[in-house]
């Protein structure tokens, strides 16, 4: 099998016949006087998604992307454009543009060579590929009839697939040229339930960096289905949801979200070098509880936040952000290292070609403890357990965070009772974490589903967690 | 090179584009095709802390086609504008079309509702400005904001943007309309510091026609305000008490209604308000209408994205759901007529009350303002809302202090009917306009 360089270089430089001497011409005239770096990113991506509603085939679609990012980096400046067309003179005027964040003209001189990327995390295969058009409408239709046969209660399934074949290739002004073949697919269930007048919903999906046979394996897509009935029969018994201050327990997995939100963006290394997050200044100083470790690890094989290399180029890495309760590091892309005299960790990401990179979570989790889930429950008088979530957001100066839940319960004596309606919860990222008094064993990842958006900008994540026991928590319910 | 022209010499091209692109799904044989192409050549020039930080030069092109073979539909888009890469996209789709289902309401619009009449709706004022120039405009724009307070410690700086657009859409009904437009905006963020503790706020500004736009300084002063008036934010106990949202927070309302009348969420049967045509949704004074014909506007169009004649129209009048919000697709399958609103509405607004922000403090006399929210927490099967907030605490109509760390709780449709008065300072910076609003009792969490 090719290697994903040759993959790259075949799929976006071949049809221009761009030659490495050629590439050594674009970065030298980016380069010379005031500039400090400067990078490339070739990229073609290909989409398709095809969504099942009322039973039939509703739409498919296919979207082709592709076009070069010409950056050019001058102390804490930066100049950028980018080019659809993937083609010598384009290059050539896109670098002109780039390089005039730099007054002074100049010309540097490159020699690109190709380095092998140090991990292999996944295949660089076309998930696309990876099953026949009817292999794919069969699945969405098994997955409505999955649905369907849960309960007669279920008046509508909305079912999704989607592959996206994303090849890059990062030419640095350092005189590297990396590539790396991303396939990542996704598939979604949506369902709503109605009883009389009552309707709800439930939702549920997964995916990873993996053809679409990993929806087959473990039984994951029909698995997808069910879980999506149950989360919203569960949903029709809720009542109202508790407001207030109160302990949260907070399932493992997915409500990882917590994490992504309440530390992560907070220490992402562009806030921090700016100084406007309310994390800024705070490395050696406690921010979360003993027993809690968080890292931010992009060499997951196959995991939907994980990269070969990030989209500057950098081998992805493992970095603990919170080590045993102490803040320990920052997730930095080139640019931001660069300046605050320290090295990228690999989480320099941009959304495509025609975005600018900066720091980005890859998979963002909590490492395991020692508690039992059921002796984390068991030691709230009241309080709310809550197991699934809906999208969360931060302002990384304030610090403060929401995450909304849409599968809670209530706890009563020490046992999980009622089901509650969906809840936002809300807190202080730079305490949230002190307040943790348990952590369970059961760590577990999210299914495959988070996107993150910054800036306007979004890319794949993944987040994950063991049961955790937050002793104060405001809960955004209507019952006083 | 001059912008001014740029893309209105274009548009013939691009017309080209969409009338060989329909020719191709038909030899490919579709029975029906529609498409269209995009331009967008735009300039993004950001400063922070009294220095360049960002020069972005900015060039977006697509195209998209979608096929029908009697009622089945296929979709595919490219920004690869080579002619091999237009036939694979339109191979693309017509190869998607052989495994959709035969849906009786797929297809193009009605060919009757096409637009006939395209009017001019003056939405194209490019603006020939000069990176140096856009330079100077951030950095007044900032250097207001700094210099306003000592307080004011750190900067996310400022960003000024110019866009120039152009848009072609055609089916093989044989319409064809296109039209350039522009957008410019300057928005600015600073960090105000009090103790411990860091505050964040914005401002902006945006229009079609440069001169439209706020004043540097005015957009720098206005950020660094907000965020002075947030600094020695607290929490506040949990309680039930009325709630302003100020117009910019308002503005999401709206935006939920809209999903709750929008066709795609009624015939999924996802939407607290499903049903509700004719029926009363909130009190009788308010009306919402929209008008997609303004001249200037933010969100004008003169056809919609299936190229449906677009009107002035109610949503909400004397208090009663008059009309869904419907694109062809919705509209067959609840069994009734396109409202012209595929891709959206376009200048909605509610009707203003007689009373400015203060105003409404007055009349609500104890409660809570809100000036900002966190998070996506609105179930709009169900209407439950749950959101994070920041705000101010206010007593006798007047600010007490700024609060933060709370949530806000109700359901949708109770706050709708709940609706106690709105303001006269109308938010106008998108495609939703609307004063604050003063609502009845909500569940405030916190402390």
């Amino acid at each position: 099998m090719s290697t994903p360089i040759q993959i790259a270089r075949g799929a976006l430089l071949a049809p221009a016949e761009l030659e490495d001497r050629d590439l050594d011409r674009v970065m030298d005239q980016l380069l010379g006087a005031e500039i400090d770096a400067a990078d490339l990113y070739f990229q073609s991506s290909r989409l398709e998604s095809w969504v099942l509603e009322d039973g039939i085939i509703r739409e498919g679609s296919h979207n082709i992307e592709q076009g070069v990012g010409v950056r050019a980096v001058s102390g804490e400046k930066t100049g950028f454009a980018y080019t659809d067309e993937i083609l010598l003179p384009s290059l050539m005027q896109a670098g002109q543009t780039a390089r005039a964040i730099a007054r002074s003209s100049g010309q540097g001189e490159v020699h690109i060579q190709g380095v092998a990327t140090p991990h292999q995390l996944y295949q660089p295969l076309n998930p696309l590929q990876s099953m026949t058009e009817q292999e794919k409408v069969e699945l969405l239709r098994q997955l409505d009839a999955e649905a369907r046969k849960q309960d007669p209660r279920v008046s509508q399934v909305i079912a999704s697939l989607v592959a996206a074949h994303d090849v890059v290739l990062i030419v640095s002004s350092d005189g590297t040229l990396s590539g790396d073949v991303r396939p990542l697919v996704r598939c979604n269930v949506q369902v709503i339930v109605e009883q009389g007048e009552q309707r709800e919903q439930g939702s549920s999906g997964g995916g990873a960096r993996q053809p679409f046979s990993f929806f087959l394996e473990q039984d994951r897509a029909l698995g997808y289905a069910r879980e999506a009935v149950r989360q919203a029969l569960v949903n029709l018994e809720a009542i109202e949801a508790p407001a207030g201050s109160m302990p949260v327990v907070l399932g493992p997995g997915w409500p990882g979200v917590l994490l992504h939100e309440a530390i992560g963006h907070g220490l992402e290394g562009d806030f921090n070098r700016k100084g406007t997050s309310a994390f800024s200044g705070r490395i050696g100083e406690r921010v979360a509880a003993k027993g809690c470790t968080v890292v931010d690890d992009g060499t997951l094989p196959g995991r939907r936040g994980s990269l070969n290399i990030d989209d500057e180029g950098t081998p992805s890495q493992n970095t603990v952000l919170i080590e045993d309760g102490i803040l320990a590091g920052y997730m930095q892309d080139k640019l931001n290292a660069r300046l605050t005299g320290v090295a990228s960790t690999g989480n320099g990401r941009r959304e495509s070609y025609a975005h600018l990179p900066m720091p980005r979570m890859t998979n963002t989790y909590m490492l395991p403890g020692d508690y039992d889930p059921q002796e984390i429950i068991a030691s709230v008088d009241r309080g709310l357990y809550a197991v699934n979530f809906g999208g969360g957001q931060v302002d990384i100066t304030s610090g403060k965070f929401v995450f909304s839940a849409s599968e809670a319960y209530l706890i009563e004596n020490g046992r999980v009772t009622q089901p509650v309606k969906g809840a936002t919860l809300i807190g202080n990222g730079p305490d949230v974490l002190t307040r943790v008094s348990m952590v369970g064993k059961d760590l577990e990842l999210d299914s495959g589903v988070g996107t993150c958006g910054k800036e306007g900008q979004s890319v794949p994540v993944g987040v994950g967690q063991p049961t955790l026991k937050v002793d104060e928590l405001t809960v955004g319910g209507t019952n006083t | 090179m001059n912008k001014l022209n740029e893309l209105t010499n274009q548009q013939g091209q691009l017309e080209q584009m969409v009338e060989d692109l329909l020719a191709e799904a038909k030899s490919q044989g579709a029975s029906a095709a529609e498409a269209g192409v995009s331009k967008d050549i735009g300039l993004s020039v950001s400063v922070r802390m009294g220095e360049v930080e960002t020069i972005e030069h900015t060039r977006d092109r697509g195209l998209g086609v979608t096929v029908y073979f009697g009622h089945r539909k296929g979709s595919a888009s490219t920004s690869d504008f080579s002619s091999d890469a237009i036939r694979e996209t339109v191979r693309a789709a017509c190869n998607i079309a052989r495994y959709t289902t035969e849906d009786p309401c797929a297809g193009l619009a009605d060919a009757a509702l096409m637009a006939t009449e395209k009017p001019d709706l003056d939405l194209y004022h490019p603006w020939n400005i000069e990176v140096d120039q856009a330079i100077a405009t951030g950095l007044e724009c900032e250097s207001s904001a700094r210099s306003l307070d000592p307080r004011i410690t750190n900067s996310e700086g400022a960003t000024l943007n110019s866009h120039d657009g152009l848009q072609v859409y055609g089916n093989s009904h044989g319409f064809i309309g296109g039209y350039p437009s522009s957008r410019h905006s300057l928005s600015c963020a600073v960090v105000g510091q009090q103790g411990d503790s860091m505050q964040r706020d914005y401002w902006y500004t945006v229009a079609r026609a440069a001169g439209e736009l706020e004043a540097a300084a005015d957009v720098g002063r206005k950020a660094g305000e907000r965020t002075l008036t947030r600094l020695g934010a607290r929490r506040i106990s949990t309680r039930q008490a009325p709630v302003v949202f100020q117009a910019e927070m308002a503005v999401s309302l709206l935006r939920s209604l809209i999903g709750a009348i929008s066709g795609s969420a009624l015939y999924r049967h996802s939407s607290f308000l499903l049903d509700h045509l004719g029926r009363q949704i909130f009190p009788e004074f308010v009306r919402v209408h929209e008008n997609p014909l303004l001249s200037g506007g933010l969100s004008s169009a003169p056809f919609d994205s299936e190229g449906v004649t677009t009107r002035a129209k109610n949503f909400i009048d004397r208090g009663i759901l008059e009309s869904y919000v419907l694109g062809s697709y919705s509209a067959r399958k609840l069994g009734m007529q396109s409202t012209g609103n595929a891709g959206g509405v376009r200048n909605l607004a509610i009707q203003p009350g007689e009373l400015d922000l203060d105003g409404l403090l007055g009349e609500m006399g104890k409660g809570l303002l809100v000036t900002e929210m966190m998070g996506h927490g609105i179930n709009m099967v169900t209407g439950d809302y749950s959101r994070g907030a920041a705000g101010f605490w206010v007593e006798n109509g007047e600010i007490q202090f700024p609060v933060e760390e709370i949530t806000i709780a109700g359901n949708l449709k109770q706050m709708f009917a709940g609706l106690a008065a709105v303001g006269k300072d109308e938010e106008r910076r998108g495609s939703i306009r609307t004063g604050s609003w003063l609502l009845e009792p909500m569940t405030i969490a916190g402390e």
